[in-house]
């Protein structure tokens, strides 16, 4: 420990910290525009000018180490002069454009200039003025307002991986650009629009929306992905307005991905905001109570085991237990969360999770990626393995299509072939696995959502077991599913798979074509194709007109994941909870509430009337989701089965990063990416099952 | 500028011969180091591609150094010795810092926009001068100054200044360094101090 005085207060602090982190440590807020806890210390701005004794001059204290017997003062007369001069330079040229910028209401140098500002200028000379820059879809530049804290480009070099980011010319002169004026290439480019403390960088899809005061917040959950970021919803009235991340350094840290942020547009877009049912071949407008007959006429004329459901990638886990427990009822097991018929084993909790958690990544020392694009699949995920890489360059090797991850990659093959030699202790990325103390495996729905799924799982965990990559006695768990789906590891928990001898996803479709299974019900599965269907009567529950609507004889509208209370797990397996921001559209309602009310008309009640009895019958299904917040780790065990597998590809299943679900692919933003960044990296196809 | 073959080529690589220095520039520094020869490579460019470094040169140095090439455009801009645009085969940079203004660097900035028929920051038509103003050289001693590519020349007048650039257009000899016949830089009337050690001093020209 390294002991010094600030402001009169003895501290002892880390060797190795900065002078500004002793401060906030100890409760001193230091102003500062260009130091950033998770980029590189850049000590550009030099707001954050403190005294240091025995040094002569001011001493930046983001840059500077603690040192033994340092003396240091935050609160003296000149260095509240330091800073007041300090902003005057950053004001020189600044246009003092707060009216009409965006960021005003939660700008940094609004709020630091009202601390350190002085109310006139001396600057007699004209303010340079600086051409904006075209950066892609997203965001929106307005460079004269940029105090070149390189922030932004720091972000775009170090977390994102995409180095396009720069600062050229100098002095005077200098001005933030992308290389030859592309658009930012990267799935996280929106925080950039977070990290610049002005009003530079700003979300050009809520451009000129709302001000922040206007706002109402609420702190839930995202679901466009599998990881269950943390976010903050800003509302005003019974609008979405905008996606911010919120701190959990377990899954997010504080970045979200560009899909998590701006596909929120589409929450008003497309909506299935009243039932329909088709009549004569056309959907027509009608009521709860038409809608719940028609659906009740046609039950009866069904039998219990014609009857089959399907929960989509955004189901949340208090509907489908909902809708699990209602086809109970009806006298069918027909059920199944994994519409892209993912191989997934429901019997053995560790062989579905990320069971090393997110943050596991962090102490890894070597990464195998099998059929899955994480950079596609898990944005944020891929920023932490990009991180992990940066500080000790750790071996990745994937198996599987070969694409720009943003880090080094060892591509050894994109067969499971490379899995046998690996088992077969052969290859040079045998070797590395071996030596390696905390190996990690993550494999994707890619390698899973195939005919041979079952086998290359099995195959999975004999390398697992090989190579040690789980390891009880030392606690280690490095065997990691990552899903794609927010729905899934919660319908998995809670029993959303078919009964013994009860059909799955690939039974249900091919029961439904061949005209034996005669009803299907869809919780917002649309990633099937629906012509497999046949003449099934469709029942379609969800919140966006897309595929499943349009197949569907009785729509039910729904709530999206900001307009509920509601349950989900992410891929490590920990509960998380969504909360409300605003009411579903016109007559859609929560999920459950419409299962509950259809079960009591078609004669058969599920027993529970509030949220908390739901939330106990899936407690009662799976003990796990007491755990909210947490994960709980699970007890390893075979699974998977030996047998053929075929030398089909492996490859990611998302072939589009920007539309994956019912939301993106409704949003307008999501659309203008898709066409702005097609050309970059989304033409390979890739196999589905 | 108006030469058309001045205007960016599509492609840029070094001859074997810069090649050659590029690659004893890269060894100086260790492994995983190489992006430290950033600036030696974008110079050997400029010199190569006629005084100026095209986009493609860019590119290449980032591709030869292993380094996105935004960060070698970065470098690129900072520093004024790097033109980015088409340039006459003589640079004509005039200090007109203090010690120059001092002694006179107006009228050496002047004789030159006189003689050349330019403002700073142009080109002649004939694509042979660029004037361009620049700050300190750190020949300050003998002020005023201008530099000419590789080349100082110093203690200006008007007159020396037009001479200098008449000869430079004739493909004449010109003489460098101090155009009044002092030695290297000392004092105007030979040397003040440590006369006992002359004959020991190595005197160069210019
Ligand atoms: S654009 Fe914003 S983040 Fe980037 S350097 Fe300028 S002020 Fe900083
Ligand atoms: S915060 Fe220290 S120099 Fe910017
Ligand atoms: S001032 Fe002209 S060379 Fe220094």
């Amino acid at each position: 420990m390294v002991n010094m005085i600030i402001d009169g207060k003895e501290v002892s602090v880390d060797p190795g910290m900065t002078v500004l982190q002793a401060c906030e440590q100890i409760g001193i807020e230091i102003p500062r525009f260009c130091y950033h806890e998770r980029l590189s210390v850049a000590g550009n701005c030099r707001m954050c000018l403190v005294q240091m004794e025995k040094s002569p001059k001011p001493i930046a204290s983001c840059a500077m180490p603690v040192g033994e017997g340092m003396t240091i003062h935050t609160n003296t007369p000149e260095v509240e002069a330091m800073r007041k001069s300090v902003m005057e330079f950053l004001l020189l040229n600044h246009p003092l454009d707060c009216p009409i910028c965006d960021q005003g209401g939660e700008c940094d140098l609004q709020d630091q200039s009202i601390a350190y500002g002085i109310d006139h200028s001396r600057y007699q000379e004209r303010k340079r003025s600086v051409t904006d820059k075209h950066m892609g879809p997203l965001i929106s530049t307005t460079m004269t307002r940029c105090i070149h804290c390189t922030r932004c480009v720091r972000f775009a070099t170090e977390i994102a991986g995409v180095p396009d980011l720069g600062l050229l010319g100098r002095g005077e002169n200098a001005e933030i650009t992308t290389y030859l004026e592309k658009a930012l290439n990267s799935e996280l480019s929106g925080n950039v629009i977070d990290l610049c403390p002005v009003g530079a960088l700003t979300s050009k899809p809520y451009a000129f929306i709302a001000r922040p005061w206007e706002l109402k917040s609420i702190e839930t959950i995202d679901v466009m992905d599998a990881i269950g970021s943390n976010i903050r919803v800003d509302v005003r009235g019974a609008e979405v307005l905008r996606v911010l991340p919120i701190l959990n350094e377990d899954i997010n840290e504080e970045w979200i991905s560009d899909k998590t942020r701006f596909a929120c547009d589409a929450l008003s877009y497309q909506r299935l905001d009243r039932p329909y049912i088709r009549k004569n071949g056309r959907l027509k407008e009608a009521t709860w109570n038409e809608a719940f007959n028609t659906i009740a006429a046609t039950l009866k004329k069904v039998n219990g085991p014609d009857i089959a459901a399907l929960a989509g990638d955004l189901a949340d886990c208090e509907s489908m237990i909902a809708l699990k427990m209602l086809i109970q009822n009806l006298g069918s097991e027909n059920i199944d969360c994994r519409q892209d018929c993912a191989r997934l084993d429901p019997t053995v909790r560790s062989s579905y999770l990320f069971n090393s958690a997110l943050a596991g990544i962090d102490q890894t020392d070597a990464i195998l990626l099998i059929g899955c694009n994480p950079r596609w699949e898990a944005a944020v995920l891929n920023a932490r393995i990009r991180k992990r890489y940066l500080e000790s360059g750790i071996p990745i090797g994937v198996i599987g299509e070969k694409s720009d991850l943003n880090y080094e990659i060892m591509h050894l093959g994109d067969d499971v072939n490379v899995l046998h030699d690996i088992l077969a202790k052969k290859g040079r990325f045998s070797k590395i696995l071996r030596s390696a103390s905390r190996p990690m495996i993550i494999i994707g729905q890619g390698a899973l959502a195939r005919g041979d799924g079952h086998a290359i799982l099995g195959l999975t965990r004999k390398i697992t077991e090989l190579y040690k990559i789980v390891d009880n006695n030392r606690g280690w768990n490095g065997f990691n599913m990552l899903h794609t789906a927010a729905s899934r590891v919660g319908g998995l928990d809670l029993g959303f798979v078919p009964g013994p001898n009860c059909r799955d996803t690939e039974a249900i479709l091919d029961g439904a074509s061949q005209g034996s299974i005669k009803l299907v019900y869809l919780l917002g599965a649309d990633e099937i194709n629906m012509e497999r269907l046949g003449n099934a009567f469709v029942i379609y529950q969800g919140h966006h007109g897309d595929t499943g609507a349009n197949r569907a004889d009785v729509i039910l509208p729904g709530a999206a994941y900001t307009e509920k209370n509601a349950t989900y797990v992410n891929t490590e397996g920990r509960v998380q909870r969504a909360y409300q921001a605003v009411f579903p559209p016109g007559e859609a309602k929560e999920d459950w509430r419409i299962i509950r009310a259809l079960s009591e008309i078609i004669g058969k009640k599920l027993e529970f009337d509030s949220l908390a009895q739901v939330r106990a019958a899936l407690v009662e299904a799976n003990p796990n989701f007491l755990n909210v917040g947490t994960m709980s780790p699970a007890a390893w065990n075979k699974f998977g089965i030996d047998g053929e597998i075929t030398d089909m590809t492996l490859s990611s299943h998302i072939k589009n990063f920007y539309m994956t679900d019912p939301i993106s692919r409704a949003s307008i933003t999501m659309a203008n990416c898709s066409k702005a960044f097609a050309n970059n990296h989304f033409e390979k196809i890739t196999n589905n099952g | 500028m108006n030469d058309d073959s001045k205007q960016e080529p599509a492609n840029f690589e070094f001859t074997r011969e810069f090649l050659k220095t590029a690659q004893s520039h890269i060894k100086k520094y260790p492994k995983n180091r190489q992006s430290s020869a950033v600036m030696p490579l974008l110079d050997l460019a400029q010199r190569q591609n006629g005084g100026w470094i095209p986009k493609p040169a860019i590119n290449y140095v980032a591709n030869l150094l292993g380094m996105p090439s935004i960060r070698v455009l970065e470098v690129a801009t900072f520093y004024t010795m790097y033109n980015l645009e088409p340039i006459g085969q003589f640079h004509v940079q005039v200090c007109t810092n203090l010690p120059c203004w001092l002694r006179g660097s107006n009228d050496v900035l002047n004789s030159c926009k006189k003689c050349l028929g330019i403002e700073t920051g142009e080109t002649t038509d004939d694509n042979l001068f660029t004037l361009s103003e620049v700050e300190c050289l750190g020949a300050c001693v003998n002020a005023p100054m201008m530099q000419i590519n590789d080349n100082y020349y110093e203690d200006l007048t008007s007159e020396t200044t037009e001479n200098i650039l008449f000869n430079l257009r004739e493909g004449a000899d010109v003489k460098t360094g101090s155009q009044i016949g002092r030695n290297s830089c000392e004092p105007i009337n030979g040397l003040t101090s440590l006369q006992h050690m002359k004959s020991n001093l190595i005197v160069e020209d210019g």
